[in-house]
């Protein structure tokens, strides 16, 4: 026990323990709970079935009440513990409730009814995981169509930012031509242009290309990322120019240099890129607020919003699809945490 | 040069496998017409065909939209096609800047507009400042001699990853009137308070999750920074018995500092342009209290029932014009930042 006690308390540097390290570890664990806390608090909710979400105040896990059927009733009968006169405690299913006063019914006697006061009886409960909120919104609304939407969004779009970014990094790295500077001048002016300032016209240059409640209209506007662009082509600088000679006296053709070399040789750049366009697209929301006016064509971003704007708001489900929505970017990182993070740190975007 | 970075790298390599097929497959097919092109134009002219594809989205995007935002901003009337609006020249914008009292957006014509410009000026300097202060705080502690760093850096990395709809809506489930931060004041003897539909709640709240959802993203390039000061500096501090504040004010912050102003005008950038979170969770109420600049745009052009495109767009471009100065700040600390 000592020896565990002194492991676990042992720092690094042999350092003895300093007050503020007490409270760095206070912090941490302060930092734990109030970011992971949310989350897992959405996922258990998203368990409760209709009747645990408005209880109050709420249990942390999804519990719900034990129905039994009773011979003679057509509904399964909501089961709770009753304290009979006698101060003997016995299951009994309500029947209806009359005010303060409600009708019980032993599920063993079901031709027998009593009449028993509001407080003599609590709810029996047990734990449930009312899978039915992820099953419902998929086979009743449209979200199938949504999470399908936001797949094709994401894939497509990946694939053809990481084509199109990675074939103007290669120009724009490997040769000498006239108007480089000028397109790289070029470059670096849109990066200072986010979509929030240009929205507008953006939207007519979609309805004139007709692509108003189209996907390609997601997909487009956002394939030629700046940022993009600057991360590959900061990479392939790196690639030594002989590489591409020797495959010139090979008489390879550039575009073979292009996808039979450079971009082999720039993967690592390459899935950094890959992996924040997948972020970018699936968290996507305005743009594709903007452009997508009809439920069929709705991400899933967008149609969740449009989901918990109605007026009943039906929690269970936005609850269960705001779980599918976490869900993939939930897993990526946690296979993929080491090499977001230092992604992130080396190129400093998100 | 593959096998460099590591076992996340070769988790990378995996996921890739998904988007190589159609890659080969298009790839492949390509190569026969592009020896055609390349036979047709020259070698010396390739160039041109790989920057091509990208500046054509960018010049239909970004660059097109660009001017046509101009035009818009200078004409008037409802209509979508440009060469249906009438020329007004600076009326949008002198009908935006039209105030009897600059001050108080109430006396102005637009204040809608006013009221998003001072929601959003108030929003930044708290959220910024919170965010910055607490990214700095967390990316020290993180710094520092730490069991498990690797867990805790993901911890508080985590929620940058969640997009802003499901950020917004887990906050609300807390939020809410029945939801478990109530339940939790009321065990403690306190008054449920409507957190979201007070004016004064609901600011508060949309900093805060604002500040949750991206402080893991500062921290990180906070804690990038402080690693890459020399561990010989603060060994050579220790072994001059140099307090551990004193170390941190007079060794750390000032090598810290470049990041440090790079973070804020960051913060700065993208806070100015908050809507996704505070869209869904607020809807920019109760009544305008949360509206911010970017969803009084939104608004004017898009939701509301008579679509007011150029006044949105000459609002566009002073929030343009705001964020240029800004970036042009951050261009300038950046080099400077490099030639150190």
């Amino acid at each position: 026990m000592n020896r565990t006690l002194a492991f676990l308390t042992r720092r690094r540097g042999g350092r003895g323990w300093h007050p503020t390290d007490i409270l760095s570890y206070a912090y941490l664990m302060l930092g734990v709970l109030m970011m992971f806390g949310p989350v897992v608090w959405l996922l258990m909710s998203s368990f409760k079935t209709q009747a645990g979400l408005v209880e109050f105040p709420p249990s942390f896990l999804p519990y719900s009440q034990e129905q039994v059927m009773v011979e003679g009733y057509k509904d399964p009968l909501p089961l709770f513990e009753v304290t009979l006169p006698d101060g003997s405690k016995k299951p009994m299913a309500q029947v209806r409730r009359i005010g303060i006063v409600s009708q019980m019914v032993d599920p063993k006697q079901p031709d027998q009814t009593i009449r028993v006061k509001f407080e003599d009886r609590t709810p029996i409960r047990s734990l449930a995981f009312a899978w039915e909120n992820y099953v419902t919104p998929l086979k009743q609304f449209n979200f199938m169509s949504y999470l399908w939407n936001s797949i094709v969004v994401t894939t497509v779009a990946t694939f053809i930012t990481l084509v199109v970014n990675s074939m103007a990094a290669f120009g724009l790295s490997k040769y000498e031509f006239k108007g480089r500077t000028s397109i790289l001048i070029f470059i670096i002016g849109t990066l200072m242009i986010p979509i929030t300032v240009i929205m507008v016209p953006v939207y007519l240059v979609a309805t004139q290309l007709g692509m108003v409640n189209s996907l390609w209209g997601v997909i487009l506007p956002g394939a030629a990322t700046p940022t993009g662009v600057f991360l590959l082509r900061q990479y392939m600088l790196t690639i030594p120019d002989e590489l591409i000679d020797a495959a010139r006296m090979d008489n390879a053709s550039e575009w073979q240099i292009y996808w039979r070399l450079i971009v082999p040789l720039s993967l690592p750049a390459i899935a950094v890129l890959a992996i924040f366009s997948i972020m970018w697209r699936w968290n996507d929301f305005l743009w594709p607020l903007i452009i997508l006016t009809r439920n069929e064509v709705y991400t899933l971003q967008v149609g969740l919003n449009a989901f918990q704007g109605e007026l009943q708001v039906q929690w269970h489900f936005v609850l269960a699809m705001t779980v599918v929505t976490l869900l993939p970017i939930t897993l990526v990182f946690a296979f993929l945490q080491k090499f977001i993070t230092t992604g992130i740190a080396s190129t400093g975007m998100k | 040069m593959k096998r460099s970075a590591g076992d996340g790298e070769l988790r990378g390599n995996r996921a890739e496998g998904l988007l190589r097929l159609p890659w080969e497959v298009a790839m492949r097919a390509l190569e026969y017409p592009m020896r055609g092109v390349q036979r047709l134009i020259g070698q010396g002219r390739m160039p041109y065909v790989f920057v091509l594809p990208n500046l054509l989205i960018f010049g239909t995007f970004v660059v097109v939209p660009l001017f046509i935002n101009f035009y818009y901003s200078v004409t008037g009337g409802t209509a979508l096609f440009p060469e249906d609006r009438p020329f007004v020249g600076a009326d949008q914008y002198g009908y935006l800047l039209d105030c009897e009292n600059h001050l108080s957006p109430f006396t102005c014509r637009e204040d809608r507009f006013w009221r998003g410009v001072y929601n959003t000026i108030f929003f930044v300097t708290f959220q910024v400042v919170a965010m910055v202060g607490l990214s700095l705080l967390t990316a020290v502690i993180l710094n520092r001699r730490i069991v498990a760093r690797g867990f805790f850096r993901s911890v508080f990395f985590y929620p940058v990853l969640l997009s802003p709809v499901v950020v917004a809506l887990i906050w609300k489930w807390i939020l809410q009137r029945d939801g478990v931060l109530n339940a939790v004041i009321t065990a403690f003897g306190g008054d449920r308070v409507l957190f979201l539909a007070e004016p004064q709640w609901a600011m508060f709240w949309i900093i805060f999750v604002s500040t949750w959802a991206h402080m893991g993203f500062y921290t990180l390039i906070l804690l990038a920074g402080l690693q890459s000061i020399p561990a010989d500096l603060y060994e050579a501090a220790e072994m001059d018995g140099t307090s551990r504040w004193r170390t941190f004010r007079r060794i750390t912050m000032p090598l810290l500092w470049p990041t440090m102003l790079v973070v804020l005008v960051l913060a700065l950038i993208k806070s100015v342009q908050t809507f996704d979170e505070v869209f869904v969770l607020t809807g920019g109420g109760p009544g305008t209290a949360t509206q911010l600049i970017v969803h009084y745009i939104y608004e004017t052009a898009f939701a509301t029932q008579v679509h007011n495109f150029g006044l949105a767009a000459a609002a566009s471009i002073l929030l343009g014009t705001v964020l240029f100065i800004l970036t042009m700040i951050q261009m300038r600390l950046g080099s400077r930042g490099e030639r150190r």
